[in-house]
């Protein structure tokens, strides 16, 4: 008997059974068929415990919506104590919450950022980024990426892959042109006719397995949009709060843009809400008519209270430390055990603790997911190129738990070497 | 080893933990952890150097700290300090020069290689009265025996403190330490503290405080050293060089205006010398029944110590106390009738007066030291001054102390910078002071030793020239660079094409100047090679 107060359930199956009726069939089949039949009962730290009491180190992170850690103590007491006092808040008015979130985002945004414009989740950010830079420059064209990925919402998705578009005759090509990554001549060919409003990038592209930009690469977009006149949207709805090393990753390349986009970690895992910081130049809408992005959740004032703890953690000197120790011995641990399996683990993609783990196999990754699996540890196979896996641990990771994490991936690496070959 | 003054200390020791606070040290424990474990895997010549540059470091800015910290605490000595911070930092450098607590060690007699295992995260509470020397004391102890070290120092004197420890941070990292090896509570609020201390992330708690402090190490569930108060008697006896007792006891009660615990508390003294002794104390006033009442009141209003006094000089305490003292007096001699906890004199005071207790003989001094020690101080030091062998033992059998200075200040003398005992600000007070720490605080003490023994009939192996340690290949950490600019070729990114694929600019990340050069040379050379092979097959 699964009991939660609110709501029961007989068993675990059947869960999954009304899953499939009432929620999403295809989703709740899909886990079932890929030998991860989890469903998320207690979360703390950075373990996830499924509804049968198993324990699984989670370093998939939602893409770093848990960076800090399911249900962060400090960001649990902030927002705890935020609810005796505030709630979403009004959004037509100026607030306390929201004025101290863009306050914060700006002081520790990469230079050139002026002021900050909300959204309650990633896509909706997008959104808003790119509705910004066609405000902004009075063009309507958008680069983004082959096999991007920027959100699901109304023009977010238009950047992305087509498998998400075409089924909701959301594919717009005349609008969205997509060039191949880490190639700076395709990227001029986009740009050369001076009709783009701007170049979205993430990065490093996260759901396309953390392919990592050539050295070079984002510094010669960026010049292209300098010569061409589009602006830079920076995605750091993955790459950014830490993760590299640093607080946002377009700043290890030296990189201002006209615009970045944060989400997923910012809202510490426990309160949606994303955000989008501009340059002044791209300030300009909110000034001429404020009201002209409007949600109602957007920059909900206890998101923006969660938002603001999340920010301060990411930020501490300790964190930067922590993440510089791990990935140096992440990436000596990932070295020994793709020395062990030259040719089946072929690839290590790593820029501080964004990894992917690439395979010898199309489908590679979605097997040492599932030996990863059954050795507890959650980590997820790129959508959008399965041969990596989106490998994440948390930002505040100790050492014992990160050797830990390298042992078990050492086993479902072999282990998946054999399964994939079968 | 000092009982902390500030009522207030005892009293938040107490206070409700909240749930939260654990987490409000904001990672600094998982830091250290990381630091700690980078660390435990240096070498010895590694781990000197670390050593010597933040011995200079502190040695450099013993003066400057000293004064710091009478400015913020608003007691001391700055001369005496800047003595003890340099002898917390080169001196104790130079004391332990010798030793050796990183490399493994082959008995073959014995058939036994021993393996140092640090400890790992220290995490160390400083007092107010000694707060520089022993933040530089227990970071190089820390750092000797490849710890890392997280500083809580009294909330009274933060500042100078974390100062002191950012300093040494700076210092070791600049040196090859990790990073985080060297931290520092900046805001040591108790709830905050407590909880740390009682952190799964903590390997060993060193304490040092008063008793509440010291009893909160000890609650916390991890290991602790804690060190409980001094209360030192000195006796005197008819046989003591009595010029150069007098001296040395004025020299020590007046050190640092008496804030080391190792001070001396009560002068027992010989009746048939006494007279004489204390005409020899130059500095010292001894007061008047009259005087000593005044004295007393001022100390003790309602009988608890005011903690006002702390570390002040002698000639303030006497104005406060209403008595004429002649310029130049450094000690206030108060004489007692006896030994007993209803008289407050015969309690620790951590400031310049000295009460006096006359004894007809030797053995009935030393049952008033032991009469001193039943009041407070039970495992802390005493000393002596004689030259009969016969009641030097007897007294050393008899009192319960664990560390006793013969013909020497105490101050100096049992915290081992006047007497051959280790140098330390951090006195154990054994089992008779409720202690798990018996020696005076030295490295040895933050590290275990993996015993690798062999069958006593197997021949033992040869292990000569083997050392699991080696030198950092670099920072440690080393900047992350992505793996495609760190490694060229490993990573491979996807759908690479066009000549203008390849870095034109240069990259500026990080510190590997030069690696975006070499990628773009790697990545020709892998791609003429992929030529080349495909030329072969067809
Ligand atoms: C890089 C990036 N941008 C934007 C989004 C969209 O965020 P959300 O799912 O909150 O709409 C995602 C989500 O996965 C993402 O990975």
């Amino acid at each position: 008997m699964l009991d939660y107060g609110l709501f029961t359930f007989a068993s675990k199956d059947e869960v999954l059974e009304k899953s499939s009726t009432y929620w999403n069939p295809g989703k709740t089949q899909f886990w079932i068929d890929s030998g991860v039949p989890l469903v998320i009962d207690r979360r703390e730290g950075y373990f996830l415990y499924d509804v049968s009491g198993r324990r699984l180190i989670d370093v998939h992170l939602n893409g770093g919506t848990y960076n800090l850690g399911h249900r962060n103590p400090e960001v649990v007491a902030a927002l705890k104590q935020a609810m005796d006092h505030f709630d979403i808040g009004n959004h037509h008015f100026p607030s306390l919450a929201r004025t101290a979130l863009a306050e914060a985002l700006v002081a520790t945004g990469p230079p050139g950022m002026s002021k900050v414009i909300y959204g309650s989740g990633g896509g909706e950010a997008i959104d808003i980024a790119l509705k910004t830079a066609r405000h902004a420059t009075g063009k309507r064209k958008i680069v983004s990426i082959v096999k991007a990925y920027h959100g699901h919402t109304g023009l977010a998705v238009g950047t992305g892959d087509d498998r998400f578009a075409k089924l909701f005759l959301a594919d717009r090509p005349e609008e969205f042109t997509h060039v191949p990554f880490n190639d700076l001549a395709a990227m001029e060919s986009a740009l050369r006719g001076r009709d783009v409003a701007a170049v979205i990038m993430e990065t490093i592209p996260a759901t396309y397995g953390f392919p990592l930009p050539r050295p070079g690469y984002l510094e010669g977009v960026k010049r292209l949009c300098e010569t061409y006149d589009a602006l830079y949207i920076a995605d750091e709805v993955q790459t950014g709060l830490m993760r590299t090393g640093e607080l946002w990753a377009i700043t290890k390349h030296g990189i201002a843009p006209d615009i970045l986009v944060t989400g997923k970690g910012i809202s510490g895992g426990l309160y949606p809400i994303a955000a989008v910081l501009v340059s002044e130049r791209c300030a300009g809408w909110l000034t001429e008519d404020g009201f002209a992005h409007m949600a109602t959740f957007g920059g909900a004032e206890l998101g923006c209270i969660a938002a603001l703890k999340a920010l301060e953690i990411c930020n501490r000197p300790q964190t930067r430390s922590i993440v510089h120790h791990a990935s140096d011995l992440f990436r000596r641990g990932l070295e020994r055990i793709q020395a062990d399996h030259p040719d089946w683990f072929t690839g290590i993609r790593q820029n501080g603790l964004v990894i992917g783990l690439e395979f010898n196999h199309p489908e590679g990754a979605k097997h040492v997911m599932r030996q990863l699996y059954q050795l507890g540890v959650w980590a997820i196979f790129s959508t959008l190129d399965p041969r990596v896996l989106q490998y994440k641990p948390g930002i505040l990771i100790d050492p014992e738990l990160a050797e830990e994490i390298l042992d078990r991936t050492a086993l479902a690496v072999a282990r998946a070497a054999k399964e994939a070959q079968r | 080893m000092s009982p902390e003054m500030g009522p207030e200390m005892g009293a938040e020791m107490s206070a409700p933990v909240t749930t939260d606070s654990p987490a409000a040290a904001g990672g600094m424990l998982e830091r250290a952890r990381w630091a700690a474990r980078a660390y435990a895997r240096y070498d010895k010549a590694s781990v000197d150097r670390v050593v010597a540059a933040v011995a200079r470091a502190g040695a450099e800015s013993a003066t400057r700290y000293a004064e710091w910290a009478v400015r913020e605490i608003g007691f001391g000595v700055a001369e005496h300090k800047a003595r003890k911070n340099v002898a917390c930092s080169t001196g104790l450098a130079e004391a332990y020069a010798g030793d050796d607590y990183v490399s493994p060690r082959a008995d073959p007699s014995g058939k036994i290689l021993s393996i140092p295992r640090p400890a790992g995260v220290v995490f160390a509470l400083t007092p107010s009265t000694n707060p520089v020397a022993t933040v530089y004391f227990k970071i190089l102890l820390a750092l000797m025996t490849r710890n890392a070290i997280v500083i809580s120092p009294h909330p009274m004197a933060k500042e100078c403190c974390a100062d002191a420890a950012r300093t040494l941070a700076e210092a070791a990292v600049a040196a090859g330490a990790p990073d985080g090896v060297i931290q520092v509570v900046e805001e040591p609020k108790l709830p905050l503290v407590e909880a740390m201390m009682a952190s799964p992330l903590v390997d060993v708690v060193v304490a040092t405080g008063g008793t509440p402090v010291v009893r909160a190490a000890y609650r916390s569930g991890n290991p602790a050293l804690g060190v409980g108060p001094g209360n030192v008697p000195v006796l005197v006896d008819r046989t003591a060089d009595l010029e150069s007792a007098a001296r040395l006891i004025v020299e020590s009660k007046s050190f640092d205006n008496s804030i080391l615990c190792t001070n001396e508390s009560v002068l027992i003294a010989e009746d048939a010398i006494a007279d004489r002794l204390v005409s020899l104390m130059r500095g010292a006033h001894l007061l008047s029944e009259a005087e000593r009442d005044r004295v007393r009141d001022a100390l003790f209003p309602g009988g608890t110590f005011d903690t006002r006094f702390v570390g002040k000089d002698a000639t303030w305490i006497a104005e406060r106390a209403g008595v004429r003292v002649p310029p130049g007096t450094t000690v206030l001699l108060a004489p007692i009738d006896a030994a007993v906890p209803e008289e407050p004199l015969a309690h620790e005071k951590l400031c310049p007066v000295l009460a006096l207790l006359r004894v007809p003989s030797a053995t009935s001094g030393i049952a008033a030291a032991k009469a001193v020690l039943r009041i407070t101080g039970a495992g802390h030091s005493a000393a002596i001054h004689s030259t009969d062998p016969r009641t030097i033992m007897e007294y050393g059998a008899a009192v319960p102390v664990l560390r006793i200075s013969v013909n020497s200040g105490n101050s100096l003398g049992s915290s081992g910078i006047h007497t051959n005992l280790p140098i330390s600000m951090t006195i154990g007070t054994g089992y008779v002071g409720g202690s798990s720490a018996g020696g005076n605080l030295q490295p040895g003490d933050l590290v275990n030793w993996t015993r690798v023994a062999y069958h006593v009939d197997a021949p033992f192996g040869d292990f000569a020239g083997l050392d699991p340690w080696s030198p950092p290949d670099g920072p440690v950490p080393g900047y992350p660079e992505p793996s495609n600019a760190r490694r060229p070729g490993l990573a491979v990114p996807v759908e690479a094409s066009g000549p203008g694929g390849f870095g034109s600019g240069g990259s500026t990340a990080g510190s590997g100047a030069g690696a975006p050069q070499d990628a773009l040379r790697d990545e020709i050379r892998r791609l003429i090679l992929e030529e080349l092979a495909s030329l072969v097959r067809s």
